[in-house]
């Protein structure tokens, strides 16, 4: 917080010296300003602004156009109503029970994954500019891509269990992709598939910045190598565990295209997640208001995860 | 650095320098008919127009039956800048209709006799408010059996004429060791079947109380209980891994004599024409059992957009030519649907589609044309939709008993009209 | 360099069995990542009755390039069936402006909030950060009638001066839509990197005189090699896949980029699908972000190092 000052270096000596120079020093100062301005407007009008938007239009009547006449909360009526039908489950209930699953094994398995690879190539591994390319390309490719050949693998008739059945282990049974109870691990799987590496490259970054006189000191207390991470590696990296959360949590609610590519919605619409619900009922079944409502619930939920995150993560900068 | 993004940025402005295209000649189309057969058929289209002196300006987004190509024809009308055309399916014709996004091609329409050569069931879709806004390029049916012929003479199989000779027939196929039923584990494919199970179940006076009028004393019948306890019957005759499978796969399965039968619209006979195999002889096209004399169609329509004034000749252009005999003739006989007017001669198409030209004509004299619940011309996407939801849980399961199937389709039907 | 490596060599018992059960688990993983891939890179060289009767992990009997060179030249996308290589550059024309100018921009945004602080700068870069998490499926149908407006102005100014100066341009739009929500991003790269910049070298440049883009030009800017690498790469794999934005805003055939180029050739409604042609495709359409990571992998890390995974 001590830049605060540095940003008006000059100002004493410029003042009241002469007019030109004042004006310079003025536009000194408002220059920072003007630079970002462009950015943070475009962010309100295109983010918060949309946002309100949508607001609005959860309180419409909206089929397949906006309609801008306020009618009613008949679209939070419904999601309400079907946020506790779970036998059978609406589509909504399905939806958010899948969030709750497949973000928290998501992120836990991303994180949990990606540290101990980090961990073990950060051992002084021979060939680790081979290895490292290997865990981060997922991350380079869309799921049009490899949705596909996922889809393939994990499909009994044609994947890995009629594969290990050509080469005898008969008995093999893996056909969660066909289960309506268990599709939505399928995406857990491919999910991190995909993003673990690029987890992983945070951590080995994180990993290789640790201050290695801090290290030494603890081994001269004679550390085992185990308590060494435990005790003082782990804790340090406090910071990436934060930052891959923000990157792995706003993945894990645009997983739209992840569900769609693998599933095309699993058995009986059982893979959705709540970005597939918004989708469906916006574009396809001409429910917009519907389909707002549930993007309203969704950023509501986000906010009150992310924002006391950066608000303590803010703040504790200040100090 | 810095130069290099200089560069970039001198790139852009080249792009975007370049001035606007002439596009009063062109016919922008929107549509998801991208592989081989589909696209083979729609270029007699854009040759047609070429003669005329008009060109084509394609913008195909395939995935998701349309899915994908719907979004993006909402951002483009969304932005005021409509295709010329698009690939529509009958409710979504009439949403946009609604909303004042339509052309009007009364005019045309009137010279060219649509009025009297397209069957009234399609014109229900295709003029609103007593404006044509469409022009149906094909009707398809959905009440089909598709069976592989060495299959069915392996097992001594006849014609099923009830559901109880389909059940019978299905458990031939069972004991001789083959897949009796290729289904795709898709909702849509589900409910597709489901039509046809519906129409058998209740016949064509109950069909349309129930799917059409959405009756709720129909939908709540024990007709439709039964329903749902024939389809729990023919579920018992797919393979395990059925869940999620693609409808062209499924009809694979038959080609290739992996399975017996496949219940399907008559786009799988384009799958049949691809790879090469004759009706009659390698393949047998029958009615769903006991919806002989009743047609469940759907049609692939042509939307006409509200273009600018200078736009518009290009769009009567394309609207002529789609609902021309010569290409309704070309077109379909590689779709595998029948013409959307019931005045082409059927001298090209083979016998499954002579059948079907046949059918579609007794039908719509008869009045059993009905539209397909299950692909959008029973009722607005909004309970269509939720009416495949319930047939899909019930088939995987979510929906454990015809009962309690009953009562979510009444549900679910009311909760979204 | 690394001090957990340190740690490991010196503690007693790490001789050869820990070593082996480290190489054993990481070959172990890079074969699982693998294996997408070695799907797709088989299956692309596979002839068509290969593929149906066989195993989907069996090399090759017969490899042929026949698939690749039908995706790169034959494949049908909608009507025109010349291959996928032409819309590498509609792909290409999008991607190079939406990541230099929301990189540029972002790397301004993060020096302000860093070293040219005011009062509510927290604010302004909590709002730019939150704004990463709305979902693109909620903002398509406002962005869309937005872009409509652009179209209209473009419209005047050709009537009024013969050019559109880029308003209504479908490749423009999406240069545009992407930058806006990169900003976010590439804004919390920047900004966390240069949080760590020592502010001392800002100072004494300002003591000497330097303005604001002076400042920026010769004392960040060369420094910022890293975190420039790890922007790019993000920003590059995230605009070059994105559909949805792509298919509403750039679908005809002129323009359409690559990734709804493959779409088409991916998803064939009828025919038989031809699942080789459909992975060289893919493979193809996916080379410059395979490209990209494999040849910038070790900078990304390095870049990641240097800031942008500090909280």
């Amino acid at each position: 917080m001590a830049l605060t000052t540095a940003t008006h270096p000059d100002r004493p000596s410029a003042a009241g010296i002469q007019p030109s120079r004042s004006m310079r020093a003025r536009m000194q100062d408002a220059l920072p300003k003007l630079v970002l301005a462009p950015s943070f407007a475009i962010t309100l009008i295109f983010v918060y602004g949309f946002i309100l938007w949508t607001i609005y239009l959860s309180f419409t009547n909206s089929k397949a156009f906006p309609k801008y006449v306020l009618t009613d909360a008949r679209a939070y009526q419904r999601l309400w109503r079907w946020t506790f039908e779970s036998d059978p489950p609406s589509s909504w209930y399905t939806s958010i029970t899948n969030m709750g699953i497949f973000g928290v094994l998501y992120i836990a398995i991303c994180l949990g994954l990606g540290l101990l690879i980090a961990i073990l190539l950060d051992q002084k591994i021979r060939g680790e500019g081979l290895l490292r390319p290997i865990y981060l390309y997922p991350m380079a490719l869309s799921f049009i891509v490899t949705g596909v050949a996922w889809k393939w693998f994990l499909d009994p008739g044609l994947g890995l269990e009629q594969t290990l059945h050509q080469w005898g282990w008969t008995s093999f049974h893996f056909d969660w992709i066909k289960n309506k109870d268990f599709v939505i691990y399928t995406v857990v799987i491919a999910g991190v598939w995909q993003a673990s590496g690029f987890v992983m490259a945070m951590f080995l970054a994180g990993l290789r910045g640790i201050d290695s006189e801090i290290v030494k000191a603890s081994q001269i207390d004679g550390a085992s190598t185990f308590q060494l991470y435990r005790r003082i590696i782990i804790p340090l990296l406090r910071p990436v565990f934060l930052s891959a959360l923000i990157v792995l949590a706003h993945m894990a609610i645009k997983s739209y295209d992840l569900v769609v590519a693998l599933t095309s919605g699993g058995p009986g619409g059982s893979a959705w997640l709540p970005s597939n619900f918004m989708y469906e009922y916006t574009f396809k079944r001409n429910e917009m208001a519907v389909g707002s409502a549930s993007a309203v619930i969704m950023l509501a939920t986000i906010s009150a995860i992310i924002v006391p995150y950066l608000y303590s993560e803010l703040r504790e900068k200040a100090r | 650095m810095m130069r290099k993004l200089m560069m970039a940025a001198a790139m852009l402005a080249t792009t975007a320098l370049t001035a606007h295209a002439d596009d009063v000649k062109e016919v922008q189309m929107l549509h998801w008919w991208t592989s081989g057969g589909e696209a083979a058929a729609l270029n007699v289209l854009k040759q047609d127009l070429a003669t005329e002196g008009y060109t084509w300006k394609d913008v195909p987004v395939a995935g998701g039956g349309g899915d994908a190509a719907m979004t993006a024809l909402k951002a483009m009308v969304a932005a005021g800048n409509p295709p010329t055309a698009s690939q529509m399916l009958g409710y979504t014709v009439l949403d946009y209709a609604e909303a004042g996004k339509m052309g009007d091609l009364t005019e045309t329409a009137v010279a060219e006799g649509w009025d009297k050569a397209v069957p009234a069931a399609l014109q229900k879709f295709a003029v609103y408010d007593g404006k044509w806004v469409a022009a149906p390029v094909n009707v398809h049916s959905v009440n089909w059996l598709w069976i592989n012929k060495a299959v069915m003479d392996k097992i001594g199989g006849t014609e099923p004429k009830t559901f109880d000779d389909f059940i019978a027939l299905l458990d031939k196929a069972k004991a001789a060791g083959v897949t009796p039923l290729a289904l795709g584990g898709q909702n849509w494919q589900e409910a597709t079947m489901f039509d046809s199970v519906v129409l058998s179940t209740g016949g064509p006076e109950f069909y349309k109380k129930a799917f059409n009028d959405l009756d709720e004393d129909a939908l709540k019948s024990d007709t439709m209980k039964k329903s749902f306890d024939n389809l729990a019957k023919l579920k018992t005759y797919v393979d395990p891994n059925f869940s999620g499978r693609d409808w062209n796969l499924a009809t694979a399965m038959v080609i290739n004599g992996d399975a017996l039968v496949q219940v399907m619209g008559d786009w799988a006979k384009g799958e049949f024409v691809a790879a090469k195999k004759v009706p009659g002889t390698d393949f047998l096209c029958y009615r769903f059992p006991g919806t002989d004399g009743s047609v469940i169609y759907n049609s692939d329509m042509f939307g006409m957009f509200d273009v600018p004034d200078d736009r518009k000749a290009a769009q009567i252009a394309l609207a002529k030519a789609t609902l021309s005999k010569s290409f309704q003739s070309a077109f379909n006989v590689v779709k595998g649907s029948v013409p959307a007017r019931t005045d082409v001669p059927d001298t090209d198409f083979d016998a499954c589609g002579k059948k079907g030209i046949a059918d579609l004509k007794a039908a719509n004299e008869g009045g059993t044309l009905f539209g397909s619940f299950a692909q959008g011309y029973g009722a607005p996407p909004a309970v269509a939709n939720a009416y495949k939801d319930v047939v899909s849980k019930f088939v995987h399961g979510q929906i454990t008993s015809s009962d309690q199937a009953v009562d979510e389709l009444v549900k679910a039907i009311d909760d979204a009209k | 360099m690394s001090a957990a490596l340190a740690a490991s060599r010196r503690t007693p018992g790490s001789s050869i069995v820990p070593r082996i059960v480290i190489y054993g688990l990481l070959i172990f993983f890079a074969l699982i990542y693998l294996i997408p891939f070695f799907v797709m890179l088989v299956t692309s060289l596979k002839t068509m009755p290969e593929i149906q009767q066989g195993n989907m992990l069996a090399l090759p009997k017969a490899p042929t390039i026949d698939p690749w060179i039908r995706a790169w030249g034959e494949a049908c996308v909608g009507l025109t069936c010349e291959g996928i290589h032409g819309y590498f550059w509609n792909s290409i024309k999008m991607v190079v402006p939406a990541v230099a100018i929301s990189t540029i921009l972002g790397a301004l945004n993060g020096y302000v909030l860093t070293k040219w602080r005011f009062k509510g700068h927290k604010l302004v870069f909590g709002l730019m950060l939150f704004a990463c998490f709305i979902p693109f499926q909620a903002v398509l149908l406002p962005m869309a009638t937005v872009l409509g407006e652009f179209g209209q102005i473009g419209k005047a100014l050709t009537n009024a001066t013969g050019f559109a100066f880029g308003f209504g341009n479908p490749t423009v739009n999406l240069v545009f839509v992407h930058v806006v929500y990169g900003l976010g991003f590439t804004t919390l790269f920047f900004r966390n990197y240069y949080e760590a910049f020592p502010t001392e070298l800002v100072k004494a440049a300002m003591v000497d005189g330097a303005s604001f883009f002076q400042i920026f030009r010769r004392v960040l800017l060369p420094n910022s090699l890293p975190i420039i690498v790890v922007t790019v790469i993000y920003q590059f794999t995230n605009i070059w896949n994105d559909f949805l934005f792509a298919s509403a805003y750039a679908g005809s055939g002129d323009v359409m980029p690559m990734t709804v180029a493959l779409n088409n050739v991916v998803n064939t409604s009828t025919g038989v699908v031809e699942y080789n042609v459909n992975m060289a495709a893919a493979m193809i359409a996916a080379m410059p972000t395979l490209l990209v990571y494999v040849l910038a992998g070790r900078y990304f890390v390095r870049g990641l190092m240097a800031g942008a995974v500090k909280g």
